[in-house]
């Protein structure tokens, strides 16, 4: 294929965290590209160590407890990993930008909205006066914000929840970012606000052809927002593939669950496929395949050995023991 | 209903009657104090401004709307957690104003609850015996084999061991807690729980357990449910009747498919319309509403949500809509209908 050099190669990335209860697998050998101007949605449960991932893209891992013990990250050819810290303070910000879940916690309650973009903006383009205020104006007002030269004065909580979202993520695109990390960024929003939000995003994003890591435990999210998703469980993303893939011919039992134990708003009572057991503790994972234990479908080998990754279609990959049975059906 | 004799479950009264609870034009108003009086008067947050809804024994009334809405202020009235500024909760036919001692005690045990998050809404230094036990008035002079052996019925009953009573909650993972939440709901034999959002604080992989046993229990058990939540899904999953919230009022209530199938409020169709469908190429006209909510403590005149209203008309902004039944079973409040 001669498709140009992906935005960002992570390969085999490692996390762990040490604890007195023992080593804490959270990033246990992730590996993903991604192109310029795509999105791809990470899903998976609490702890399924889709934050910690993005927080080891931008290494800010809480040290000393959590290390990333191993892997690459290539971003635009260059390896993020063997950078030094103040090297990392220049790709921050102005390169990889981030949206976290809760704006009221991710702004300071203490400084002005437009002091808090204009932070971004001074530090990496060293712009200054009227310059300054004319590109906080601007980030602000394509995220559509209302009487932005008004607003610029005022304080996080003047601001209502959807609004404040924007204005984070107007931080992170003030420096016109390639890549945007969006960290569960509607769970703290109503649901029309989401609506909103997500196809601001989008536009956004179109205009700007920054590319988006969309973490979320919301299928709905991702079936309106992704054009590809990887599936984390314990650690591990078990199944990757376009989003039309994914939704319509999950390799991964861990993926077909999930799929079928969501109630829908389209559809009527109808029982819902439950998966058993609980989510695994990861200081204590089983050998073999992590699902195993929930796992319907489980064979002897699953409790061995972590199957190795299999391709089921054109770009698709699970981690199954069973998939390449479940490649020969499709 | 002969379903209804569980596992120690007591059997049917007699003459059972058809017990309702019923909310008639509930208003619950928090003053704003401290800081700046707003224009020389009391400013007050209008959680609640007017709210009427009845649950029949056996059915599932879902409660829906954003935050801010006054669904969980409409849970808190009907638990006794808070009084209404004005109106009135009736149950079983009688005023809660005019109860007696033991009317309360019997409502008390009648109505319970189980709330969002079950890391908080259990107590980290009790044992789950007394955790469940808790409900049980200390002077209904059961003795403690008795009381021991009922908490171990219910805790069964919501497929936890029986031998989990002397375990502490962190003990448990999230979706074993919430079960302990609904077995300490369920000890009283209660006709009637409120669930405040009962799935939000659980992982994906968990909810589909506890909604399929919120359900089983239901069948099981002939209990009404008063479920609130913002996960549509959710809601409607386990509602057999819906009613939408909205700043602090009723914009639509029917039959729970009736509501998500045709919604009539402009309200209740953006916000279905927001839901997203679980299959990529489910495309869905989106209805997308600009603006906010409105503030609660001066909210617009006429109908509330004139201003993002897309077909909103003059009378809209001055008229306040009725609630009237526009279709047989179809309660809403619009100048459309």
């Amino acid at each position: 294929m001669s498709e140009p050099s992906p935005l960002l190669v992570v390969d085999d990335l490692k996390t762990y965290f040490y604890t007195r209860r023992g080593v804490t697998k959270a990033v246990d050998g992730v590996s993903f590209t991604l192109a310029a101007g795509e999105t791809l949605a990470l899903v998976g449960e609490s702890g399924s160590g889709k934050s910690v991932t993005c927080l080891s893209l931008v290494r800010l891992v809480p040290e000393p407890a959590g290390r990333i013990v191993g892997g690459k990250v290539l971003f635009e050819g260059e390896d993020l990993l063997q950078k030094t810290s103040a090297e990392m303070r220049r790709v921050r910000g102005k390169q990889i930008a981030m949206v976290l879940q809760d704006p009221m916690t991710s702004l300071n309650p203490a400084l002005t909205i437009g002091t808090q973009v204009g932070e971004v903006v001074r530090l990496h383009q060293r712009l200054h006066g009227t310059a300054l205020r004319e590109r906080v104006l601007d980030a602000l007002s394509r995220l559509r914000i209302p009487a932005a030269s008004t607003r610029l004065h005022q304080y996080a909580h003047q601001f209502s929840g959807g609004m404040r979202q924007r204005v984070s993520s107007a931080i992170a695109l003030a420096c016109a970012p390639r890549l945007l990390i969006a960290d569960e960024p509607t769970t703290a929003l109503d649901v029309t606000i989401q609506a909103q939000y997500l196809d601001l995003l989008k536009e956004v994003q179109a205009s700007a052809g920054v590319a988006v890591i969309l973490v979320t435990h919301d299928f709905g999210i991702v079936a309106a927002n992704a054009d590809r998703v990887a599936v984390m469980y314990a650690g591990k993303i078990v199944e990757m593939g376009s989003t039309l893939q994914v939704f319509n011919a999950p390799a991964h039992p861990y993926t077909q669950a999930l799929l079928s134990c969501l109630p829908d708003v389209d559809l009527k009572r109808h029982q819902l496929v439950e998966i058993g057991g609980q989510p695994p503790d990861l200081a204590n994972l089983p050998t073999g395949c992590s699902f195993a234990p929930r796992c319907p479908r489980r064979q002897p080998i699953c409790e061995e050995a972590f199957p190795p990754m299999v391709p089921v279609g054109d770009g698709h990959t699970a981690h199954c023991w069973l998939a390449p049975t479940a490649a020969a059906r499709n | 209903m002969a379903t209804r004799r569980t596992a120690g479950w007591p059997p049917p009264p007699q003459h059972e009657t058809d017990v309702k609870l019923e909310a008639i034009d509930l208003k619950k108003h928090f003053p704003v104090t401290g800081g700046f009086s707003i224009a020389g008067g009391r400013a007050s947050i209008k959680a609640l401004d007017g709210v009427s809804v009845q649950v029949a024994e056996g059915e599932t009334l879902g409660i829906v709307g954003e935050s801010g809405s006054g669904k969980t202020t409409l849970a808190k009235l009907f638990l006794l957690l808070q009084r209404p500024t004005a109106g009135v909760l009736r149950f079983d036919g009688k005023d809660l104003q005019a109860f007696g001692r033991d009317d309360l005690a019997r409502y008390r045990r009648a109505v319970q609850a189980v709330f969002q998050d079950p890391y908080s809404s259990l107590n980290p230094r009790m044992r789950v015996e007394h955790i469940v036990a808790e409900p049980l008035p200390a002077e209904s002079g059961e003795s403690r084999a008795v009381v021991r052996e009922r908490v171990r019925d219910v805790l069964q009953l919501v497929g936890l061991p029986r031998e989990s009573t002397a375990l502490y909650p962190h003990e448990f993972s999230g979706g074993q807690r919430q079960r302990i939440a609904i077995a300490r709901a369920l000890v009283t034999y209660p006709k009637f729980i409120i669930l405040d959002e009962p799935v939000s604080a659980l992982d994906v992989s968990i909810r589909a357990q506890i909604l399929n046993l919120l359900r089983r229990l239901q069948e099981q058990l002939g209990l009404a449910y008063v479920v609130i939540s913002h996960d549509l899904a959710a809601a409607r999953y386990l509602s057999t009747r819906l009613a939408v919230m909205y700043a602090g009022k009723l914009v639509e209530t029917g039959a729970c498919d009736a509501v998500y199938t045709e919604p009539l409020h402009p309200y209740t169709q953006a916000l279905l319309s927001a839901a997203l469908p679980l299959h990529p190429s489910a495309r869905r006209s989106r209805i997308v509403l600009g603006g906010e909510v409105p503030n609660p403590m001066s909210p617009p005149p006429g109908c509330r949500f004139h201003p993002r209203c897309p077909s909103a008309m003059p009378q809209c902004r001055t008229i306040e809509p009725e609630w009237r039944e526009v279709r047989p079973g179809r309660f809403t409040a619009c100048h459309l209908y």
